[in-house]
């Protein structure tokens, strides 16, 4: 059983934050809920909420992870914590008494982050998130309850909502305005410039903007934009849409943030674990716990080497600045660690790497490019002199919501016969023709017309198109 | 940030009301289900499914159930950790195994989620048969016999015997009487002896027994003929068709009658039962005679499987090679054959690249028009579904006219 009781737990989640404070970090309140494997099986198959709508992928996932983990191929995490107010953990029961101390500062660590965070302030809002994910799952369940709407008709709106829930804005602290507002800006930038030498210069070229198209500008919140802009869809049908989406807004800072939270708490961890003065059989076993968390994964990206590796290389060149320049302007012993306070304020794993990645920490960790190549991954790139930057713009193109290809709606009327109208953005990568072909009709069963996307295959730009006759593809000129 | 943070204990209640994603494994089964359901021509095709036991697990490659949506193919490099020496051209990994690369990739990466999964074949075998859709019209009133009695209680009586005396209700009737008889002011004086002096005894119209009726099920019960041709023209590879085709049949037949029985006949110019063994394996040579394995199943049926309590289904496979001073004689003893079956198949095993100009009986055999008559071409094992799809859709639609209504049948 285990080698600790709950009077132990909180004693030692006092002298935490005793460390916290002094720290100066600024949690959210805590709470934190005892569970064995089976209910953590449970809390990440459903994000961690305590209660969420029912669809049939949760069960796939579980499956999945259930799998994994009674053939020993991966573990399950040490804990788990939700961006609420107040934050909430889950430790599990098993653990000893070492692995609950490093938990329980790794998640003071979490809950920091989610608090001050600018992704998390401006997608989600923490005092509400287990309320809205209860108010979800119960509508959720009422139109499944409800005779005339049924499971049968709620799974094929969710089907076809789950395909599109990560095409959102990534951006969420700039507003969509309605399109109204989004008309007459765009009118105001067509106008001329008040030019005070108007007479002596040409005259200026005046374009009106074509405000009779819908959306006046490209839409990236596909879901929303659904919702929306088609008439024929039920009112529960919206709702579960709007269900969809709300929940894609709260997991998108986790996604964009993966890398730096994960070091962000790797990194607390360690100093407060390090500050408590723990007797040496603990200390010994936290060396352990620790190294196992943030080895490097040669052959994949381990996100708690990475961060932590990112997060000293700031600490350090704060202190060396502080060092070198016996600046008497800011001596601060106090606060020795603002430059990563207003990091882990301001930044996304994207800007993040790309401000503090040098090329001192790609060689330290090896990063390395690679390739497709007929059957086998060969390496194309290494983090040497010449390359390192390639290396890193392609580590920035495939962290956070990277993985995501970006699709906007330009046209609700295409050609006049109310296709709708779909562009991606193509960078370099394709998309996987056979995903799209049915991701595409998923679009279609929420528009009720046709689904057009215009992309590029294979180098040639290309219209896919799904309707009533099904998939088609054309080249485009 | 002065309060501590708040600890709820493990509560086994709650661990136990936890098994939360239940309602929704149980719907990604059904998918899965539905899955194999859509895919069963193909794995119906795998030789490891024909011809084995009920209780085995087999394994069937699915195609995971996917969550479509927009992502990028594999024509994008990525990034990832070295172990501190990586080189140039090294290669790191093979496409498509999911342990390389990618990492943290939202959603679902193209190509990972084919996986197997077990089922038993008796599984597999409601699911193929769920998929036709096939009605019990097969239990006509009249080939319905008595197959089980059982007995189903139906109240209570004074009289019967005495095992099935209720001890409880007798008592209870006992001590109604007595309360009826004391509540009366005007009480008759005692009726005997035993009660003047204030005992009660039971009184022989206390006495309550169980009532116990009869019930009689009909069950139908069939009989599979399998009739194939093993004259030397019928090659291993025909013989396997033909194998797989009466599989299913069998199988098909087991799960709607409660007793099902098996009777193989082999013929060349000659017709013989045989066990299934000999049936499937052992390699004849000769011509044939198609009349004589119908005549020899005609026999069959006379002695042991009248139809006027078996349900018979015949099926013949064969390459469709038969001498043509037999034709006539094979004509005749099939439409004898159709009239006393259910249902009545001729298989013609004519796998490609085998001579087609050869004769075929199908011209022929198209000619008797019986309601529950069916031919059909095998070419290769992708046919054997949809051939027996068809063939079993002829049942359907032959009784599908009989005015019945088949849902009581069913229902009895």
């Amino acid at each position: 059983m285990a080698d600790y009781t709950l009077r132990d737990l909180e004693s030692w989640d006092e002298r935490i934050r005793e460390k916290v404070e002094e720290f100066g970090l600024d949690p959210y309140p805590q709470e934190f809920e005892i569970c064995d494997h089976t209910e953590m099986l449970g809390y990440m198959t459903y994000s961690g909420m305590p209660s969420h709508y029912p669809h049939w992928s949760y069960g796939k996932s579980f499956e999945k992870t259930k799998t994994l983990y009674d053939h020993g191929v991966t573990g399950l995490p040490y804990e788990m914590v939700i961006n609420s107010n107040p934050a909430l953990g889950y430790l599990m029961r098993d653990n000893t008494l070492c692995l609950q101390i490093l938990t329980i500062a790794h998640v003071y660590g979490h809950n920091d982050f989610f608090k001050n965070n600018f992704n998390f302030i401006t997608s989600t809002r923490a005092e509400t998130t287990l309320s809205m994910f209860k108010a979800h799952a119960q509508r959720v369940r009422s139109y499944v309850e409800d005779p005339s709407i049924g499971p049968a008709a709620v799974e094929r709106i969710l089907d076809a909502a789950h395909a599109l829930n990560m095409n959102v804005g990534r951006n969420r602290a700039v507003k969509q305005l309605g399109e109204d507002e989004e008309k007459k800006r765009l009118w105001e930038d067509a106008q001329p410039r008040p030019d005070p030498y108007d007479r002596i210069h040409r005259k200026q070229e005046y374009e009106a903007p074509d405000l009779r198209k819908t959306p006046a500008s490209p839409r990236e919140d596909l879901l929303v934009f659904l919702r929306d802009y088609n008439p024929y869809l039920a009112e529960w049908e919206k709702d579960l849409l709007t269900i969809v989406h709300e929940e894609a807004c709260y997991f998108l800072p986790q996604i964009e943030t993966k890398i730096m939270n994960e070091g962000w708490a790797s990194y607390w961890h360690r100093e407060i674990m390090n500050s408590l003065e723990l007797p040496q059989e603990l200390h010994l076993e936290f060396l352990v716990r620790h190294n196992q968390v943030v080895r490097p994964h040669p052959g994949s990206l381990n996100p708690y080497h990475l961060g932590i590796r990112v997060w000293d290389e700031i600490q350090s060149r704060t202190v060396d600045r502080a060092t070198q320049t016996d600046a008497p302007r800011d001596p601060s012993p106090a606060c020795p660690h603002d430059e990563m306070f207003a990091v882990r304020e301001v930044d996304r794993d994207i800007s993040f790497l790309r401000r503090f990645m040098n090329e001192a920490v790609m060689r330290d960790l090896d990063l390395f490019e690679y390739e497709q190549k007929e059957d086998n991954l060969v390496v194309s790139r290494v983090s040497n002199e010449e390359q390192w930057r390639d290396v890193k713009e392609t580590l920035l193109r495939n962290v956070g919501m990277g993985g995501t290809p970006i699709i906007r709606v330009t046209d609700a009327d295409y050609g006049n016969k109310r296709t709708l109208y779909l562009q991606h953005e193509h960078e370099g990568r394709d998309l996987q023709l056979q995903y799209a072909e049915k991701t595409l009709l998923h679009i279609h069963e929420l528009w009720g017309r046709e689904a057009a996307l215009e992309t590029v295959l294979n180098e040639k730009r290309t219209l896919l198109f799904y309707g009533e006759d099904g998939f088609r593809q054309e080249p485009l000129a | 940030m002065t309060t501590g943070a708040i600890f709820r204990p493990f509560r086994h209640s709650d661990a136990e009301r936890s098994d939360r994603s239940a309602g929704d494994r149980l719907r990604h089964r059904q998918k899965i289900r539905e899955s194999i359901r859509e895919n069963i021509a193909d794995i119906i095709a795998e030789e490891s499914i024909i011809g084995q036991h009920k209780d085995r697990v087999v394994k069937v490659p699915i195609r995971g159930i996917r969550e479509y949506r927009f992502v990028y193919g594999d024509n994008g490099p990525a990034v990832a950790e070295g172990d501190g020496n990586v080189e140039e051209g090294q290669v790191v990994g093979q496409a498509g195994g999911d342990d390389t690369g990618t990492p943290d990739q939202p959603g679902d990466q193209a190509g990972q989620d084919i996986y197997e999964t077990d089922v038993t074949l008796e599984e597999l075998i409601a699911i193929m048969f769920e998929d036709l859709e096939l009605p019990d019209l097969e239990r006509r009133a009249l080939k319905q016999i008595p197959a089980e009695r059982t007995t189903r209680r139906k109240g209570y009586r004074p009289v019967g015997i005495r095992v099935r005396l209720d001890k409880r209700r007798t008592a209870r009737e006992r001590v109604r009487r007595l309360l009826a008889t004391r509540g009366r002011l005007d009480a008759p004086s005692p009726t005997s002896e035993e009660e003047s002096r204030g005992r009660h005894p039971f009184h022989s119209g206390d006495l309550k027994y169980r009532h116990i009726v009869p019930e009689m099920r009909n069950e139908s019960n069939a009989v599979v003929l399998c009739i194939m041709d093993t004259s030397g023209s019928m090659d291993t590879m025909k013989k396997y068709l033909a194998r797989s085709y009466f599989f299913l049949l069998y199988q098909f037949i087991a799960t709607k009658y409660r007793a099902v029985e098996l009777v193989f006949v082999a013929h060349h110019t000659e017709a013989r039962e045989v066990t299934e063994e000999e049936f499937f394996h052992k390699a004849e040579s000769g011509g044939t005679f198609i009349s004589s394995g119908y005549q020899k199943a005609l026999e069959i049926i006379e002695e042991r499987y009248h139809p006027s309590l078996w349900n018979v289904y015949a099926f013949h496979c064969s390459d469709g090679d038969n001498f043509d001073s037999d034709n006539s004689t094979a004509m005749r003893c099939a439409k004898r054959l159709a009239d006393v079956s259910n249902l009545f198949g001729y298989g013609e095993i004519k796998p490609r690249g085998s001579r087609y100009y050869e004769s075929s009986m199908l011209n022929l055999f198209r000619r008797i028009d019986a309601e529950n008559f069916q031919t059909v071409v095998i070419e290769k094992k992708e046919d054997i579904w949809p051939a027996f799809k068809s063939f079993l859709s002829k049942d359907r639609a032959g009784l599908s006219t009989f005015d019945t209504p088949t849902k009581e049948a069913a229902g009895a």
